[in-house]
């Protein structure tokens, strides 16, 4: 199926909720799906008999200076095809619904954003600092990141 | 999660007995967590409760060392040290992505190159992901059998690129330079070689009555599990999902090479067990050997260099590449904006994403079983922590 | 030179003398084995081994003696202090006393008591009560599993072992292992493993019954000295090393010491009950009292190779497999036995 359909289906399901689709002359053809609604069309991806999206290749968190983002992309394992999703949210409020219970390797790519990124994913069951130490400070992945001068007495930048 | 689980016991005589669970860490300094990995292991007595990794200590910042580059191309020796066992691998998969964002079309010859690399790669991580299993079993001797020729495999590397370990050798757009001229001939002769040990290896380890038992219907992943968390490489195909990158998903020139994807049956005991996940990565390496011979054979003339950018400036957006490597999927997510640093990239590595599942599959397994699924999953830290 | 004659014949002095006999065999045995094992563990794995410290390296297990010798001797600080300096004394113990009743040569054995394998079943059983020392003392969690796992090792194996004496015992009508030994002189076809030196219809018919009896003590015997593949207490790639995990310097080379001479003990009972102890495989061709000490050192350590090797080959069982294979395998087949030769031995 060709990314134009997959996004026809998408379209015709929940309308308002696909904000921007860039489907041509782009190395991977993405949809932009409004944030709330993020949940809601990954079960619908994955359980659809037309999309069967079942395998969520990577979740990565990407800071777009003022506002945070999350990159979805995913295959199906039966239809062979693939699709990215993009979602934005306002640095401040980084509030995300999670996908977990859709894919549960979104667990730790989850925690991941989470950690260098800072993201609340909401309904995440477990959202811990993951590759970081959990008395560590700050999101460094967020471009305005300042690296601390000390972290439990030991100088950081060397 | 720590707080530990009361249980309460009737003797014979009616007293009550009171048991607790004794939570121990396995590691990070553990011989068998293959690098710096902990595990927070609830037990009873030797059964598994509960199983929760802690990861990070090995985490050197990849993503954010990225973003501080001068150019794509200096990303790459970065990128070997994620999975320091199979660094071509990574930089094939870096490449890849790259060259599908800059849109880059490579020679045929540097295609074919890459191709002999990864596999010889890929034979070279199986090597040690099958001996280190070994080792878990308490099998020694396997190890250093198969350490005998990944030596062979890294001094045809060596002989390549000067570099034994971390390579720097597939650049975005060709190769940093050709393959010697001994190298295809050295090649050949390995791969006659190899064939003998492969066979007398895989009778005397895996086959063994104890390892055999040891294995079998041990750490039971099954397909949909699988797939939902996303597991991948010999950990998907072990669990009977027939679905291989190189075939399913064709980069480079993979689709022009006649081989087999190896699927685990349940021989031993049930599909996705430990026993069929280290088979799929024993016969996997027969398969390399194929494509490896095929490739040998048509190796075609050509320019490496030619396709090499001097300056990569490319258009703002983003790109994920993705190959199959020993461990499974290997992906990068490169963000571009217009500069020659790169925005972000993010790595899609294939240990981080099957580590997660360990907690599903070893509740209920004995602590020994408990190093037999670690290993069967062939965690390498370097790229779990990045 | 008279006194120190007189000295030397004092029955205390002589008996210590005589107790310092198996010690010094120790010693130098496990230096011997050290290498050996290195050697052999080395030309398995189509490596070298140690090959720095003189010829081939034959000094290095000095060096490496010397080097635990002088090696910190780190105790844990919440280590239940007692309990942690006796542990590897307490094995090292039970392990030498055990040697008391082994008769080196025809004309050597320290104590020619009539319970002797009776006694060595018993002082052999102290080991257990120092791993399981070790490895509470320890305060570790690990070395505990370790112990507990040796713990229940050690006395789920005892069993089948001591059938299979037992079956041994009942073919010769005597615990002396001096007698025993005896009983198989006069060349190979004497040997118990091919029947004793019984007449023929006996012979044949124990001979099926002596060999399963012989495989069963030899199991046993190798999960005794937690050796691959039945080395689960030290099991380096799950428990780290076990019960001698927390342990350095002088009391972990008394452990490994120990280690070493439980290994020959357990394969010097083989030699004793199956192999004609320190009997000549020709009859009376190489035999005396010196040839019977070479003799006996010799087949004990062909055992000791045996382990080695399969140490070397095999991978290692789970739990409860190990006990599976004790409580399900052995002991039904050695009761079996025992019947066995219970009627051959009336008819």
């Amino acid at each position: 199926m060709t990314a134009q359909e997959i996004h026809d289906i998408l379209k015709s399901q929940f309308g308002e909720a696909i904000l921007e689709a860039k489907l041509e002359n782009v190395p991977d053809p993405f949809i932009k799906i409004q944030t709330e609604k993020i949940k809601e069309v990954a079960e619908f991806t994955k359980s659809d008999d037309r999309l069967q999206f079942d395998y969520l290749m990577c979740l990565s968190g990407v800071d777009y200076k003022g506002k945070l983002g999350i990159t979805y992309h995913l295959y199906s394992m039966t239809h062979r095809h693939k699709i990215v999703l993009k979602i934005e949210v306002p640095t401040e409020t980084p509030n995300v619904p999670s996908v977990e219970s859709v894919w549960k390797t979104a667990n730790w790519h989850e925690r991941e954003a989470y950690d260098l990124f800072g993201f609340n994913f909401v309904g995440h069951p477990d959202q811990r600092r993951i590759l970081l130490p959990e008395d560590w400070e700050g999101h460094p992945l967020r471009k305005d990141y300042q690296t601390p001068e000390f972290y439990n007495g030991m100088k950081v930048p060397y | 999660m720590t707080e530990t689980h009361l249980h309460a016991i009737k003797t014979s005589t009616g007293r009550t007995l009171r048991t607790e669970e004794m939570v121990v860490n396995m590691g990070p300094q553990h011989p068998s967590t293959h690098g710096v990995l902990r595990l927070e292991v609830v037990l009873d007595g030797e059964i598994v409760v509960d199983v929760i990794p802690h990861l990070g200590y090995l985490h050197r910042c990849f993503e954010k060392h990225c973003e501080h580059m001068t150019s794509y191309q200096q990303v790459i020796p970065y990128v070997d040290r994620m999975d320091y066992v199979a660094a071509m691998t990574n930089e094939h998969a870096f490449v890849v992505a790259a060259e599908k964002l800059l849109k880059i079309e490579v020679p045929e010859r540097v295609h074919y190159i890459r191709i002999i690399m990864a596999e010889l790669q890929r034979i070279a991580s199986h090597l040690i992901a099958i001996g280190t299993f070994g080792i878990d079993m308490g099998a020694f001797t396997p190890f250093l059998y198969y350490f005998r020729d990944r030596e062979k495999i890294l001094e045809l590397f060596e002989m390549t690129c000067g570099a034994r370990l971390l390579y720097n050798y597939i650049w975005i757009g060709g190769l940093s330079h050709d393959i010697p001229p001994q190298f295809v001939e050295r090649t050949k002769e390995f791969c006659t070689d190899f064939k003998k040990t492969l066979k007398e290896v895989n009778d005397l380890l895996n086959y063994n009555e104890i390892f055999i038992k040891r294995t079998a219907n041990v750490g039971i992943l099954p397909k949909d599990l699988a797939i939902n968390y996303a597991c991948s490489g010999p950990m998907l195909r072990g669990s009977g999902v027939d679905f291989d990158l190189r075939r399913d998903d064709p980069y480079t020139l993979y689709n022009k090479f006649e081989w087999d994807v190896i699927v685990g049956k349940g021989e031993m005991g049930t599909v996705g067990d430990v026993w069929d996940r280290n088979i799929v990565r024993q016969r996997e390496m027969w398969e390399s050997l194929r494509i490896i011979e095929q490739a040998i054979a048509t190796l075609p003339e050509g320019d490496v260099q030619k396709a090499v950018p001097k300056r990569i400036r490319p258009v703002p957006g983003d790109a994920y590449g993705r190959v199959e490597g020993p461990r499974g999927e290997l992906g990068f997510y490169i963000v571009a904006e217009d500069s020659v640093t790169p925005y972000r990239i993010k790595a899609r590595a294939p240990a981080f994403v099957n580590l997660s599942v360990i907690n599903e599959i070893s509740k209920g397994a004995m602590l020994a079983d408990l190093v037999a699924i670690m290993g069967s999953i062939d965690i390498v830290l370097g790229e779990v922590d990045r | 030179m008279e006194n120190i004659l007189a000295f030397l014949n004092e029955p205390a002095v002589t008996m210590v003398l005589l107790a310092l006999i198996p010690l010094v065999f120790i010693l130098v045995y496990a230096l011997v084995t050290i290498y050996f094992e290195m050697k052999v563990a080395a030309h398995i794995q189509n490596r070298l081994a140690y090959m720095e410290t003189g010829w081939h390296g034959v000094i290095q297990p000095i060096a490496d003696m010397l080097k635990l010798l002088q090696k910190e001797d780190i105790i844990p600080t919440d280590a239940d202090k007692f309990l942690f300096i006796l542990a590897p004394y307490l094995v090292f113990i039970g392990t030498y006393a055990s040697f008391a009743v082994m008769p080196f040569s025809s004309g050597f054995i320290g104590s020619n008591i009539d319970l002797g394998i009776f006694y060595l079943v018993a002082a052999s059983s102290l080991v257990v009560v120092g791993l399981l020392m070790a490895g509470w003392a320890s305060n570790n969690k690990w070395s505990m599993f370790g112990a507990l796992r040796s713990a229940a090792q050690i006395v789920s194996y005892e069993i089948p072992g001591v059938l299979a004496i037992l079956g041994v015992v009942m073919v010769f009508g005597t615990m002396n292992m001096q007698t025993m030994t005896q009983m198989q002189d006069g060349g190979i076809q004497n040997w118990l493993i091919i029947g004793g030196n019984f007449p023929l219809g006996q012979k044949l018919a124990l001979f099926p019954f002596m060999f399963i009896l012989f495989i069963i003590y030899l199991l046993s015997s190798m999960a005794e000295v937690n050796r691959t593949p039945f080395d689960l207490p030290e099991a380096e790639s799950e428990l780290v090393q076990g019960y001698n995990t927390e342990y350095s310097g002088m009391k972990f080379a008394i452990f490994y010491l120990a280690e070493y001479a439980n290994l020959f003990l357990v394969s010097a009972i083989v030699v004793v009950m199956f192999f004609g102890g320190w009997t000549s495989p020709f009859g009376s061709f190489m035999s005396g009292t010196v040839w019977s000490a070479f003799w006996f050192v010799l087949k004990g350590m062909s055992f000791v190779f045996l382990n080695i090797w399969l140490r070397w080959t095999l991978p290692r069982l789970r739990v409860d497999q190990l006990m599976y294979v004790s409580w399900k395998v052995l002991t039904p087949f050695a009761l079996f036995c025992i019947i066995a030769i219970g009627f051959i031995m009336v008819i």
